[in-house]
């Protein structure tokens, strides 16, 4: 970098959504200080407008794509793809909690501006272009997310909640920047460019250990086994929005820093880290939805499916191909979508104190509140991948790009993993639909205005990108090409 | 757009109008759903009348890209064999509208619309010429039909829904990959079955003996489950007992014949040789499943549950007719799918009108019907002969024609199967004489009104065609030897061609 170098317009511009959330979280910070206004809406419609802008803010900073602050940055298609996704997924979490906070009666303002920096630091991870910036992002995201997942807390189980993932995600945090560490030794560079550039020309067994240590990581971020322990009691510990929003935005920025990393800087040593990869997709697969069959707390099922979602990602990822990357970028967001929208029906059931969360409180759901109940089937369906949902052709690019790259048996196995999988998400359709409507399920209160975006939007993605799946795939395909 | 688009989409958009219907009122969404269900049974008969029997490829061929990566066409069309099953599928969706109008006093409006809903997945079924599209609608009718076992079926409904779709979806995955496979391989950038069928039946991608037999295996296993063969049955059983009426009869008549169609429009054509190579195992299933089925029909104290297993016998006669790989036994076992579904749908539904006015499926239940209600025994009793095989009357023909094919493939296999047409006679005739023959009880003597005019509406129809369908067979048999001829002639023609490359690309090496 040279010494006399000062940032440019450009530069800021292209780190705008990132300077607007930020701004926006202290504005909120700022704001709860001065005003004591639990329940209040307020927080959540800044939040909401702040996230717009980012949005906004993102497809303008594509219109002009390149690198930002000396190559730290860079902002091209794939980064867009995976700010709007991460911005996107905490929008939806914010729209299902505004009932959720004042029901809790928990603080808002602190809770949007948490949920605000975490996003932030999703931001920066997916578009960073240098290891440190990565490490940057990963511990903002990561540090608000702790704090999210202990948000309530008088609660007991938020606090466990809070603590294991603290004391766990150090750990793995601890495991990436090794890998970082070793990088740096070997090549010099932290940049990903350079450090390409320097790869072939240092010993593989030493990139090798770094990928390694840096995959561990990122295994970790999306629950991936066998890291995954952590997941089911996480996110069955923390408040539900937080689970829903835990569940699909930090981890579509993990997969994001992974697709980047390994399908470039270690593609030379992809022999070593193939094997890897394609062990954690199938453990991944097979113990989240077997250990999702006999679950009867929905958000510990939710959780065991959500690592078995992190599997079928990771078969794109051992696919190896600008199609494995871009089906992978599809699914993510096809999954952000679904898996939202399920975790907000949960945040809108359960009742204060969260004490309704077993499947058995879902009985008759499609008695007493019928859209509600649709609206779940519509999640459920595309998580079990039926024609027609997102999520089915989310499973179908996957599997197609693993047979493309002649992992026949992997596609068979993930398949056929899929179809146990149809066993625990036909259970929640079988209560709603096909029993009593339980004393619970008979006084709901109705959806309120936010929580009936929060599911509308996603179920009506969930069939748009179903029906018109080229809507996100081929902006996918055009930039999932980072790797030449 | 043409008559064929028509067809397939009214009952989507039924569906979806169906589902803005306000929830009070029943009458409404009854009237709008058996008008809409007739509306596309209208159009469809519009389908016979420009069909042209003497031409043996598509018609009403509509080819248009859906989705442009990978290329998955909307490509539909009809030869003489789907031609005849959609007209089964819309013939049949008004007649359970109607048959319905009673018996469910819960949910109506998302009843009728799962009806409406699955008319469209099975139309499409029997319409794509696209694998992709193929599999889509092959799933979409999988869902309203676990959702109509599942919430107005009987005590064990859940289970029975639960297995239909974990069964199903099993077979349908190995399918997904096969047909993903063959994408890749044969590399024409399509899942277009024309093109597909081209490649694969002119010789350019040479699919090696082990691809072909493991693709032929997941395309099988997937359709054999639904037929279903024996032993892959035991999911039909339970789910045609647990159905509600209407369930049963769409069940029975034309989600069976998703399985049947499945193996000879794919697994023939696509996979000739593998096809011919199985055929020595398969037969001896189909087999095994006439005589089985049978007999296990034969011990059922549960009405449905013996219908269920005589199903299970019945289509044995469609696989045997499928793999004897002649043209009698295609055109036969063709002929028998819609035997099957106009006889045993009319089972299913009298014994349904029988549950309604007594609730109870028990044979002991009954007895001495046909002093009380002569009619319902008058059509009950055309129906069970039709079933067995009457001459005269439809199935004669289908079981017939398929046994003369076998029989021209291997005598063996013709003693056997007949065995099933007697035992037919046996446990059809006893379930007859013990429902409706003795001394009716005091229940039934007052709880069993003959029919009312809506149970006519419903039955007479499905009589006129076993009639029609024993005596002019030409009506129907016609397009269906065109399409037959055409398919067995690709299941022969790849072999020699193939033969032909290899000698051809030898001397070329020498």
């Amino acid at each position: 970098m040279p010494v006399n170098w000062m940032p440019t317009a450009a530069d800021y511009l292209r780190f705008l959504p990132e300077i607007i959330l930020t701004v926006v979280g202290t504005l909120l910070m700022v704001l709860d200080a001065f005003s004591e206004r639990r329940g209040s809406p307020l927080y959540g419609n800044i939040t909401i407008v702040g996230m717009l802008a980012a949005i906004a803010a993102s497809v303008y900073a594509y219109s002009d794509p390149g690198p930002a602050f000396s190559n730290m940055l860079m902002v091209d298609g794939f980064a867009t793809f995976f700010r709007i996704l991460v911005i996107g997924v905490g929008i939806l979490a914010v729209l299902a909690s505004y009932r959720y906070l004042a029901r809790e009666n928990a603080e808002p303002g602190e809770y949007h501006a948490l949920i605000l920096f975490s996003v932030m630091g999703q931001c920066v991870m997916v578009t960073a272009n240098e290891l440190i910036m990565i490490f940057i992002g990963l511990e903002i995201s990561s540090i608000s997310t702790y704090v999210l997942a202990g948000y309530l807390r008088d609660d007991k189980r938020n606090n466990e909640a809070a603590l294991k993932y603290f004391l766990l995600g150090s750990f793995a945090t601890g495991f990436f920047l090794y890998g970082v560490a070793l990088i740096y030794g070997l090549t010099g560079s932290t940049t990903l460019p350079l450090i390409r550039n320097a790869v072939p020309g240092v010993s593989p067994v030493f990139v090798g250990v770094a990928a390694a240590l840096m995959l561990v990581g990122l295994l970790f971020k999306v629950s991936g086994a066998p890291f995954q322990v952590w997941a089911p009691d996480v996110y069955q510990g923390a408040p539900v929005p937080v689970s829903a929003f835990m569940s699909a935005g930090p981890k579509a920025a993990a997969f994001a820093i992974l697709l980047r990393i390994f399908m470039t800087d270690f593609k030379p040593i992809n022999t070593g880290w193939e094997p890897l990869v394609w062990i954690s997709a199938l453990l991944s697969m097979t113990i989240g939805n077997f250990a999702a069959l006999t679950q009867s707390n929905i958000k510990r099922l939710l959780a065991y499916s959500s690592i078995a979602h992190a599997g079928y990602v990771l078969v794109a990822v051992t696919a190896q191909s600008d199609a494995g990357a871009s089906a992978a970028m599809f699914y993510l967001a096809a999954y952000a979508l679904m898996n939202v929208g399920a975790f907000a029906v949960v945040t809108h059931l359960c009742g204060k104190g969260e004490k309704h969360v077993s499947i058995d409180d879902f009985s008759g759901l499609a008695t007493t509140q019928p859209l509600t109940a649709g609206l779940l089937t519509v999640f459920l369906l595309s998580l079990i991948g039926v024609p027609l949902t997102a999520g089915f052709f989310g499973k179908f690019y996957i599997f197609q790009a693993a047979l493309e790259s002649h992992l026949v048996w992997l596609a068979v196995l993930g398949l056929l993993n899929s179809a146990v999988a149809a066993y625990y998400y036909l259970r929640i359709l079988v209560v709603m639909y096909m029993k009593e409507p339980s004393e619970f399920a008979s006084h709901l209160e109705p959806l309120g205005p936010g929580m009936s975006a929060a599911l509308i939007l996603p179920a009506a993605g969930t069939f748009l990108f179903g029906i018109f799946p080229g809507l996100i795939l081929n902006f996918a395909v055009k930039s999932a090409m980072f790797a030449r | 757009m043409n008559l064929l688009d028509i067809v397939i989409l009214l009952p989507l958009v039924g569906f979806i109008v169906t589902l803005f219907i306000p929830r009070g009122n029943p009458a409404l969404v009854r009237t709008f759903v058996v008008s809409m269900a007739l509306i596309t049974f209208l159009v469809s008969i519009g389908l016979i009348c420009s069909f042209n029997s003497d031409a043996a490829g598509l018609q009403f061929e509509h080819n248009s890209i859906w989705i442009e990566n990978p290329q998955i066409h909307y490509h539909v069309g009809i030869d003489g064999i789907s031609l005849w099953l959609i007209i089964l599928s819309t013939f049949l969706t008004p007649i359970c509208v109607m048959l319905s109008w009673r018996a469910i006093k819960e949910r109506p409006k998302e009843f009728y619309a799962f009806l409406l809903l699955l008319e469209f997945g099975l139309v499409g079924v029997f319409a794509a010429f696209d694998l992709f599209l193929f599999y889509v609608f092959w799933e979409v009718a999988l869902v309203p039909m676990y959702f109509l076992i599942g919430i107005w079926g009987h005590d064990r409904r859940i289970y029975a829904a639960v297995k239909f779709f974990l069964y199903t979806m099993t077979g349908s995955v190995l399918m997904l990959v096969a047909i993903i496979y063959l994408y890749l391989r044969v590399g024409a950038g399509s899942f277009d079955y024309s093109t597909i069928l081209d490649a694969i039946q002119s010789g350019r991608i040479g699919l090696t003996g082990t691809e072909e037999l493991w693709l032929f295996l997941a395309f099988f296993i997937a359709f054999a489950i639904k037929v279903p063969l024996f032993p892959l049955h035991t999911w039909l059983p339970d789910a045609h007992v647990e159905a509600p009426t209407a369930g049963s009869v769409m069940l029975a008549s034309v989600m069976l014949k998703m399985g049947c169609y499945g193996l000879i429009r794919f697994c023939l054509p696509l996979f000739p040789n593998a096809a011919r190579t199985c055929s020595s195992w398969i037969i001896p299933l189909a087999i095994t499943g006439i005589i089985y089925g049978a007999l296990v029909a034969m011990v059922q104290p549960n009405m449905k549950k013996l219908v269920a297993y005589s199903s299970v016998s019945h289509l044995g006669f469609v696989v045997l007719g499928i793999f004897s790989f002649t043209q009698l036994g295609l055109d036969g076992a063709v002929y028998q799918m819609l035997n099957h579904g106009i006889s045993t749908g009319a089972l299913f539904l009298l014994v349904g009108f029988m549950y309604e006015r007594r609730h109870s499926l028990e044979i002991v239940d009954y007895g001495g019907v046909a002093t009380v209600a002569p009619w319902l025994s008058a059509i009950f009793l055309i129906t069970t002969l039709a079933s067995m095989g009457l001459p005269m009357l439809n199935n004669f023909i289908g079981e017939f024609l398929v046994l003369q094919g076998s029989a021209q493939a291997n005598f063996l296999w013709t003693i056997f199967a007949s065995l099933g047409v007697i035992l037919s006679a046996c446990y059809l005739l006893w379930l007859y004489q013990r429902v409706f023959y003795g001394k009716p009880s005091e229940d039934v003597q007052h709880h069993m009104p003959d029919f009312n005019a809506r149970e006519w509406a419903c039955a007479l129809p499905l009589v006129i065609l076993m009639v029609w369908m024993g005596t002019y067979t030409q009506t129907f048999l016609t397009p269906v030897t065109k399409a037959s001829a055409r398919l067995l002639n690709q299941t022969t023609v790849s072999a020699p061609v193939r033969a032909q490359l290899s000698v051809g690309g030898a001397q070329h090496a020498r």
